[in-house]
């Protein structure tokens, strides 16, 4: 059953959680890829590697053991701590 | 039946014996010529032996009926009500039905028993679902998949411990605890100077834990906070260590079971933990006071989860905080420090006032920087077996405070920044000039703690005190 909560802030936020802040630049940044092991997920990530290589943005390669699950908690740790931002491929 | 004026509403439920009792009297009244209407509590099958029952289980009409006991006969006249009577009173039975015919079988008189919608919890439940109850907060839904205090984390609730999550149902049974309207305003709360209403109190003492009898105590706490003398926001947003402390006096610390005895700064007390970790959470919550946000603490301390005791009046030999303070002891306050955290003070060996307060002065000259004068203020929170030092003495409350000032006091030229070879120091233009530590009224003594042990403490407080920064507040608990 859904609960229902009373908001206790003064309500200047909206009331969905927000996003993380966006990066504003790429410049000096690490970027990770993050492979889930879906086919073809690599074909992405390559060319995604080459692109940001190509604008001088050091790239980390992650991958996950399996799809079906969420990112083991070491996994997510490093990405956090390596990282400024992260790009996840989910396609096939 | 239609033209007849008189009806009449009977409440019962099964579980009651004197609502068995009075179930043939029900049926013969149903089978007259008046409309009679009866509401059972818990089982619509009963009495089986009357016409018609109506199915009451969701206690709706008990509710709006305002029953307290069962059986209760209403005599509505023209629908509306004029009389009433609880429980198995023949004579009043007879009367309000207007009939000696009824009940002759039974005994003169039976107490009734509880209504189910009274029952601890039940009120504040039924008026949410069936009252006009208006909670001006935003409504926030929760997923199925989300752990509730997990959510309230990751919405940025906590202080870093678990919080109860703020459902309506438990913002309702809160508000029980105060008189005050929901929508009443109590200030602006900084950082972000936002409005405090008594319900965005009442949610927040939800999360810390409190029980509704503490919220008169944390509606004072943040009323104190916000008078301008305490200087909330300077005191939020300083680089120093200290939090608010919150010292509580008068006859509800007892109601409520606070600790004023052993232990009373620590942990393991209700209301203590709770109340003080209240007002904190109204600051970061209503407020918007975040570490890393506008809290810029170098280094913070352990009270700013918490800190808040009762003082020991009932063996002090002393006026209380608040008396000293202008209030009576029928009062029940609230006073705000700004306080750093907690000093160890050990003395096992005086037992002469001059002796002790030297030692207290000795720890006292150290708050802030032994080279500091006339910046912070402080607290002494002196046990019971150092205070009896000076009750066998006759010693006043102001005389040890004065005799502490005379002890506190140096000479500018030992403060002086470089002297001691400590770079650290008062500036030059003091160096001909007597210092005393703390400036006119900076200095308290409160009494708590158990009975066993000649361990004293002293609360040192924010290095802007008075008017450049945070003075000591008080403000009345209205319950």
């Amino acid at each position: 059953m859904t609960e229902v909560f009373l908001d206790p802030t003064a309500e200047l936020n909206p009331a969905a959680k927000a996003l993380l802040p966006r990066l504003q630049s790429l410049e000096g940044k690490t970027i990770g890829l993050l492979d889930i092991n879906k086919p073809r997920g690599d074909v992405l990530l390559n060319r995604l590697e080459r692109l940001f290589t190509e604008h001088g943005v050091l790239v980390r390669r992650y991958s996950k053991p399996t799809m079906t699950r969420v990112a083991p908690l070491a996994v997510r740790q490093q990405i956090a701590a390596e990282c400024d931002a992260v790009v996840e491929a989910l396609a096939d | 039946m239609t033209s007849n004026p008189l009806s009449y509403i009977v409440v019962l439920k099964k579980d009651c014996p004197t609502c068995a009792l009075v179930a043939p009297v029900v049926a013969q009244m149903q089978a007259s010529d008046c409309n009679v209407e009866i509401w059972s509590q818990d089982d619509p099958g009963f009495p089986a032996i009357a016409t018609k029952v109506s199915d009451d289980r969701n206690l709706e009409q008990s509710w709006r009926l305002k029953i307290e006991t069962v059986p209760t006969l209403i005599r509505l006249e023209n629908d509306t009500e004029s009389e009433r009577t609880v429980g198995w009173d023949r004579q009043e039975w007879q009367r309000l039905f207007e009939s000696d015919q009824l009940g002759l079988a039974l005994p003169a008189f039976r107490p009734g028993c509880g209504s189910r919608s009274v029952e601890p919890g039940m009120p504040e439940k039924l008026a949410l679902r069936f009252g006009d109850i208006s909670l001006g907060s935003r409504r926030i839904e929760i997923g199925d998949m989300e752990d509730p205090i997990e959510s309230c984390y990751e919405r940025g609730w906590s202080d870093g411990l678990p919080v109860v999550p703020p459902t309506e149902l438990r913002v309702v049974r809160m508000l029980v605890g105060t008189g005050r309207d929901p929508k009443e305003v109590l200030g602006m709360v900084p950082p972000d100077l936002q409005p405090c209403t008594v319900e965005k109190v009442a949610i927040n003492a939800v999360m810390a834990g409190c029980k509704p009898e503490y919220l008169p105590v944390v509606i004072a706490a943040v009323e104190a906070c916000l008078i301008d003398e305490f200087c909330m926001h300077g005191l939020l947003a300083t680089t120093w260590l200290s939090g608010p402390m919150v010292i509580v006096n008068g006859p509800i610390a007892k109601a409520i079971g606070m600790n004023s005895g052993g232990n009373a700064l620590g942990q393991g007390n209700r209301a203590n933990a709770t109340i003080g970790r209240a007002l904190q959470l109204v600051i970061r919550n209503v407020g918007g006071g975040k570490p890393g946000g506008v809290d810029r603490s170098t280094l913070g301390n352990p009270g700013k989860y918490t800190f808040c005791f009762a003082e020991d009046e009932e063996g002090s030999c002393w006026e209380s905080l608040a008396q000293q303070r202008g209030f009576s002891a029928e009062q029940s306050t609230v006073t705000l420090f700004a306080a750093d955290g907690v000093q160890g003070l050990a003395d096992q060996k005086s037992r002469d006032p001059e002796s002790l307060c030297r030692s207290l002065a000795a720890g006292l000259l150290t708050v802030g920087h032994p080279k500091f004068a006339m910046l912070s203020d402080a607290f002494v929170i002196l046990v019971p077996e150092h205070q009896r030092i000076f009750a066998d003495a006759s010693w006043s409350k102001q005389q040890v405070l004065d005799r502490l000032t005379e002890l506190t006091t140096r000479h500018g030229s030992e403060l002086i920044s470089g002297v001691d070879g400590i770079a650290e120091g008062m500036p030059d233009y003091v160096k001909d000039m007597d210092l005393p530590k703390f400036k006119p009224g900076g200095l308290n003594i409160v009494r708590a703690g158990g009975t066993a042990g000649l361990f004293s403490a002293i609360v040192g407080g924010w290095l802007a005190s008075g008017d450049m920064g945070s003075s000591p507040v008080s403000k009345e608990i209205v319950e």
